[in-house]
């Protein structure tokens, strides 16, 4: 990169409001950014902290209540804000294209791929159909799909979430553009897919020189995407800088408590346990006095930080464009703080609490087209769950592992009594639950198994009070009958999962989503479960407000010691907060272990290629790179052998497409599903190599 | 899709075999009173009344009776009328195609005029010109159909003396008189239809795919035509084709206001003079419309909507 050359990109000094009844909202304060030709620049911070109205703004597509206060955005000379329709018009798709962050909703669902993507050289440039379509095809390949002729003529539901991604990525590249925008491109897919797109980016501006502003709330993907990183808070940056300066040595507070909510692979529960960062994020016309972070910051010093707002400063012995918004950033040394955290206990592990033993789920699913019918094979299989086996014992922790559709949520409904299970037995207690459903469950089984949800912004009934909701669980599961018990016990909830007394009265809607959560949980423990399944429990959060309600669950299980089974897709979160952890694919367990039996080799390949698409907010953690090609193959046609033989990048030969995969035992308790034999699969390396402390860049400079 | 619209087709026939059995208990059995008395009137005597029967066969068992009598009606002997002395095809058929006339007029001027309208105040939700559509929509279809009617022949008719103020068509079809009929169903209509499409035209404006094509760089006209209207259409298709319906008994106001030979003012006219064979006969073509629009809805939203086609 040379700094010679002429920026694509410079805002200066941008404010921009939103209008509502309410008056003028400031969504973005003082916001400069100077992106270079080819250079990645990164935008990460939390909803609401106005990352994504940059990128809008960028576009010039504020919606009727928004607007440019002051400020200017210069794109190649040219200030955005000032120019006509027209002349917007030409430079958006051609010069300056966006990828967005849900790609089956950005894709029109009635236009087939082809007419979407010719549309774009059509439009901008004086090209014939033909050349066009030439153009879209070259570019599907380029995006690495395969078979571009078939994609061309399918319609945006046809293709898998992958696949919908590579189409917009390939969309935004068909006129060549010299600056793409990615909003959270890749939030709403798997991990294993998102490493592909993350790489596919990667590729795309090396090869075509295109500079991109990537927008995220993943530290680990900012470093493993982009050359320079901003840190927003509340509208406005507080830490800006090369990745290696800013995540080697954050020097903003905030930052600092970003990469202190994330667990690294580093990271113990007990040794080290995550750091929420206490309170919520300022609405933005609640904004305080001065720094916007003071109220949350532990550096805070009354008659300095409240008293004026203040510029981006130089970071004085940094890289030169290392940038921090905080007056007492040099005499806060954030190095000595790190793993200062309390110290927690480890559990003691207890009697066998879940036994599960050759459990199958298949659902029947009815073909009515008219071949089915002929040829008589209506009724068809999904094996969303084919033999699993695997036990959990009190106050343990168990992570089930998977992509979407490997069906670990069909599980879960099996053991809630949601669904009933195929064949084989899931013991809860000792006794077999695996066909009883949830309505034929005695209120005392029901509530010794809670499961706290995914998504706690639709699991609170909206119409009923927060305190209403709990006592009738409580009154339901018969922990309590006398009214004033009841509420004692509502009362004594709330303490537990730290929220403030007076919620009781409250609704739902008045709820931040992490409150809700709490409730979720709250709700969850209302009968004292012997065993609390918790499904992506803080997926739908942001960070910081994730890392509070992690440490709440953990801080819950020690006191209970209730057994946790956690669903999730997300590697690192598991790997600090579980003790055991199965990996599924395609309805099968491939591989269970404890953690440290999954995070080392020998590993399933499976395993291997997941945890090499774990983003990792290190920049001194090395991985070893495997990307997965192809799909997920379809759950009613399975392949014949082992499932995950159509996507290995160890396939030996025929005998995968054809004989499922033995299981292996390794150690006790840690087995794994695969036709290559164990001495093979334990010469492989580590995915992940985590420098020493000793070896670390800082523990170096210090010496 | 070949068995979705053989689904489709069998359960037309189904309803309308349901519809049928119903129609036959009601009209041709004791059950809401004697046959007999309702054609010939209570004044006949017992003797005239059992001649009747022995002549129409109302002796016979109820089962091959109403056999016969769905016989007759699938091949295409609809009965005679009473009202109008002769089979009730003759009179019949004239009358439906009058109104499909209207019908046709009606729906001619206004479903483009209304998916105009609503596609264009969807466009721009909260804009003077969706404000000014809106509120002129919710007036029209707020006034009733005989309201309407008296408002507009005081004005076309008695004041400005444009339009003829009876559409009977007496000396041959007169486009003239077509207006007035027309035009009050237009008016009443007009506003629901173009509402369900500006809800709906509303709804794709601010999906992510029009940002999308907006941001593609595509002109202003490309993202409404291309990419907007197809999916806002999807939603009024199926409303339109319900409104056929109505346009077909719906209108006896509008008909009988005006004195217009069609098929709502003959199902009046066969109810107020107990003519059962013609009510019968109406009331099957009546529901066969229905099913069969219905039947077109649903085989046409699959093919607007290629998500559930390629499923």
């Amino acid at each position: 990169m040379n700094t010679d050359q002429e920026p694509i990109l410079v805002c200066k000094d941008l404010c921009i409001s939103y209008y509502t009844r309410a008056g003028e909202i400031p969504a973005v304060v003082d916001f400069s950014l100077t992106v270079l030709p080819g250079e990645t620049i990164g935008i990460v911070g939390e909803s609401g902290c106005g990352k994504s109205t940059v990128a809008m703004a960028i576009m010039q597509h504020m919606g009727a209540n928004g607007g440019i206060k002051s400020g200017s955005i210069t794109f190649k000379g040219r200030d955005l804000t000032q120019l006509s329709d027209d002349e917007l018009r030409n430079i958006r798709g051609s010069e300056v294209a966006m990828i967005y962050q849900e790609p089956f909703a950005s894709l029109n669902p009635s236009l087939k791929i082809s007419t979407q993507l010719m549309e774009v050289p059509l439009a901008h440039e004086d090209i014939s159909t033909e050349e066009a379509r030439k153009r879209a095809l070259q570019m599907l390949g380029d995006v690495k799909l395969p078979d571009p002729e078939r994609i061309m003529e399918a319609y945006p539901h046809q293709l898998s979430g992958g696949q919908q991604q590579r189409v917009v990525i390939a969309m935004g590249l068909l006129s060549n553009p010299s600056l793409l925008l990615l909003d959270e491109p890749t939030t709403a897919l798997d991990v294993t897919v998102e490493a592909g797109i993350v790489k596919l980016v990667a590729d795309i501006s090396k090869k075509y020189g295109t500079s991109q502003i990537y927008i995220s709330h993943n530290l680990g993907l900012i470093l493993e995407t982009c050359d320079r990183v901003f840190v927003m808070y509340s509208g406005e940056v507080v830490e800006e800088g090369t990745i290696n300066s800013l995540f080697t040595w954050p020097r903003h507070p905030y930052t600092h408590g970003l990469f202190a909510c994330i667990p690294l692979p580093t990271a113990d529960k007990h040794a080290a346990p995550l750091k929420p960062i206490r309170g919520q994020l300022p609405l933005p016309f609640e904004r305080p006095q001065g720094c916007y972070y003071h109220p949350r910051c532990d550096h805070f010093k009354e008659g300095l930080c409240d008293v004026d707002h203040f510029k981006m400063e130089h970071v004085v012995d940094s890289a030169p464009d290392h940038r921090v918004r905080c007056l007492r950033y040099k005499e806060i040394d954030i190095r000595l703080q790190t793993g200062e955290g309390e110290k927690k206990e480890a559990l003691e592990l207890g009697e066998r609490v879940l036994n599960v033993d050759k459990m199958k789920k298949y659902y029947e699913v009815r073909d009515n087209s008219l071949k089915a019918l002929i040829s008589g094979k209506r009724i068809r299989y999904v094996k969303a769950n084919e033999e699993l086996n695997f036990t959990a014992h009190e106050g343990e922790t168990v992570a089930i592992v998977g992509e979407s559709g490997c069906g670990k949520s069909t599980f879960a409904k099996v053991l809630m009594g949601l669904e009933k299970g195929t064949e084989g037995e899931v013991r809860h207690l000792g006794k077999d639950i695996s066909d009883i459903a949830v309505r034929d469950r005695s209120p005392k089984e029901i509530a010794s198994l809670q499961m706290v949800f995914q998504n706690p912004f639709d699991t609170l009934n909206p119409s009923h009070s927060i305190g209403g909701q709990i006592s009738r669980v409580i009154k339901k599961f018969g922990v309590e009958s006398d009214k004033a018990k009841i509420f004692n016990r509502v009362m004594k909830l709330l303490d537990i999962v730290k929220l403030p007394r007076d919620f009781y009265f409250r609704k739902p809607r008045q709820l931040s989503g992490g409150q809700k959560q709490r409730i979720g949980i709250a709700r969850a423990f209302a009968g004292n479960p012997s065993m609390v399944i918790a499904d992506e429990p803080v997926s739908a959060l942001d960070v910081s407000v994730a890392a509070a309600v992690t440490e709440l669950l953990m801080d819950i299980q020690r006191e209970h010691k209730t057994t946790l089974l956690f669903i999730s897709h997300d590697l690192s979160v598991v790997r600090y907060l579980s003790d055991r952890i199965v990996v599924m694919y395609l309805g099968h367990i491939l591989e269970r272990g404890t953690t440290e039996q999954i995070f080392a080799p020998p590993y399933q390949p499976y395993t291997e290629a997941l945890l090499s698409a774990v983003p990792i907010a290190d920049p001194e953690v090395t991985k070893r790179e495997i990307v997965l090609e192809g799909n997920l193959p379809s759950a009613m046609k399975p392949p014949k052998g082992c499932p995950f033989c159509t996507r290995c990048h160890r396939r030996i030969g025929e005998i995968c497409d054809n004989e499922p995969p033995p299981e292996q035992v390794v150690t006790d308790r840690h087995v794994i599903k695969c036709h290559i034999s164990l001495e093979e699969l334990k010469q492989v390396e580590h995915v992940i190599h985590v420098p020493d402390e000793a070896e670390r860049l800082h523990a170096r400079q210090s010496q | 899709m070949v068995t979705l619209i053989a689904k489709r087709f069998g359960f037309m026939v189904f309803t309308m075999i349901v519809v049928s059995l119903i129609l036959f208990i009601l009209l041709e059995t004791d059950l809401t009173g004697d046959p007999a008395i309702r054609v010939l009137g209570q004044f006949s005597n017992e003797e005239q009344r059992e001649l009747w029967r022995e002549k129409h066969g109302y002796n016979q068992p109820m089962l091959l009776r109403y056999v016969k009598w769905l016989g007759n009606f699938a091949t295409g002997d609809l009965g005679e009328s009473i009202r109008f002395k002769g089979p009730v095809a003759d009179v019949m058929l004239p009358r439906l195609w009058n109104t499909a006339i209207l019908g046709f007029w009606t729906f001619a001027i206004m479903i483009p005029l209304s998916l105009t309208l609503g596609v264009l105040s969807g466009m721009k939700e909260g804009s003077k010109l969706d404000r000014s559509i809106s509120v002129f929509g919710i007036l029209t279809t707020s006034v009733p159909e005989f309201a309407s009617a008296v408002i507009f022949s005081a004005l076309f008719v008695f004041t400005l003396k444009w339009l003829p103020g009876t559409s009977s068509m007496s000396g041959g079809f007169e486009f003239k008189q077509l207006i007035l009929p027309a035009l009050v169903l237009i008016v009443y209509d007009f506003g629901y239809v173009a509402r369900m499409t500006r809800a709906s035209m509303a709804e794709v404006m601010t999906s992510q795919y029009i940002r999308t094509a907006i941001l593609k760089g595509l002109p202003y006209k490309s993202v409404i035509v291309k990419h907007a209207l197809r999916n806002a259409l999807i939603a009024p298709f199926t409303v339109i084709m319900l409104q056929i319906n109505w346009l077909l008994s719906g209108v006896i106001v509008v008909e009988f206001f005006f004195a217009y030979k069609g098929f709502g003012a003959l199902i009046l006219e066969a109810s107020l003079n107990n003519d059962i064979a013609l009510l019968e006969a109406c009331a099957m073509v009546a529901v066969c419309v229905a099913v069969t629009t219905q039947t077109l809805a649903d085989i046409g939203y699959t093919f607007l909507n290629p998500r559930i086609r390629f499923s």
